[in-house]
């Protein structure tokens, strides 16, 4: 392991780059299966960045609880959360959609939408970092018990 | 073909997302996390503007699937922006907290309307 910034190293970034499009080709994937009528609330959005809130607090608490990172832990954090989470989930999709919804006249649903996935975006993702201290809470403090 | 290159450019948008973040914290050290801030609202900003331009005409259907949908949705991140909102709340920052959530939903939101005027006044 070198000193040098993650970010400057090619292969890092190359992992990252593949776990992109992993979560891109996902998050389209799930764009075709959840359609939302123009002026809806968009639940494809919605559902992909709850759900990918949920699972990268799951998986950088867990990481963080394994211990000190290593290579592997380092290319699984950056391939899985950075790549494909950070892919998966859009912050620029849910801008657009409440700008829209705004601008098409509907302010009651483009307020709720945008502070209701803050707010659920939140709880999900405290959800996942309480799951994985759960799942990983050290053995030997349940054999005190 | 458009969804190949949609993947392709999702790869790239997350990588240019971890570079930019890199560079961003190897030189400020900031009590809010703002290289995510800076990421989401120039990526709102470009989306606005692509979405901007798929009204007017000036890009077709596809242009938006691959450089919307793939670059700034690769490019942009909900999950980290809500890790780093529940990290500041568990630090006991609660007001920081607060500022991250709602100030960078209020702040991409303006990005992304600018970019939709800037493309009705540059595309119409």
């Amino acid at each position: 392991m070198s000193g040098r910034p993650h970010h400057t190293d090619l292969r890092l970034v190359a992992v990252v780059a593949a776990g992109g499009a992993v979560g891109t080709l996902a998050r389209y994937g799930l764009n075709q299966v959840l359609p939302h009528p123009a002026g809806g609330l968009p639940v494809s959005t919605l559902t992909e960045n709850l759900l990918g809130a949920f699972l990268l607090g799951v998986l950088l608490e867990g990481l963080v609880r394994a211990g000190a990172e290593d290579r592997r832990r380092r290319v699984i954090r950056l391939g899985a959360g950075t790549g494909v989470l950070g892919g998966f989930t859009t912050w620029s999709s849910l801008a657009l959609e409440v700008q829209q919804l705004g601008a098409g006249g509907d302010l009651r649903l483009a307020a709720a939408y945008g502070v209701g996935s803050v707010v659920l975006g939140f709880v999900t993702c405290t959800l996942g970092v309480l799951l994985a201290a759960r799942l990983r809470r050290p053995r030997d403090a349940e054999a005190d018990r | 073909m458009t969804v190949l290159l949609m993947a392709l450019l999702g790869g790239a948008g997350a990588a240019t997302r971890f570079v930019v973040d890199g560079w961003f914290r190897g030189r400020w050290s900031t009590r809010l996390p703002l290289a995510t801030i800076v990421i989401n609202t120039t990526g709102s900003l470009l989306l606005g503007f692509l979405g901007g331009a798929l009204a007017t005409g000036a890009i077709r259907p596809s242009v938006l699937v691959v450089a919307g949908t793939g670059f700034c949705g690769g490019y942009t991140t909900f999950s980290t922006a809500m890790v780093e909102t529940v990290r500041l709340a568990q630090s006991g920052a609660y007001r920081r907290a607060l500022v991250n959530a709602f100030g960078s939903l209020v702040v991409t939101v303006a990005a992304a309307a600018l970019g939709v005027g800037l493309a009705d006044l540059l595309l119409a």
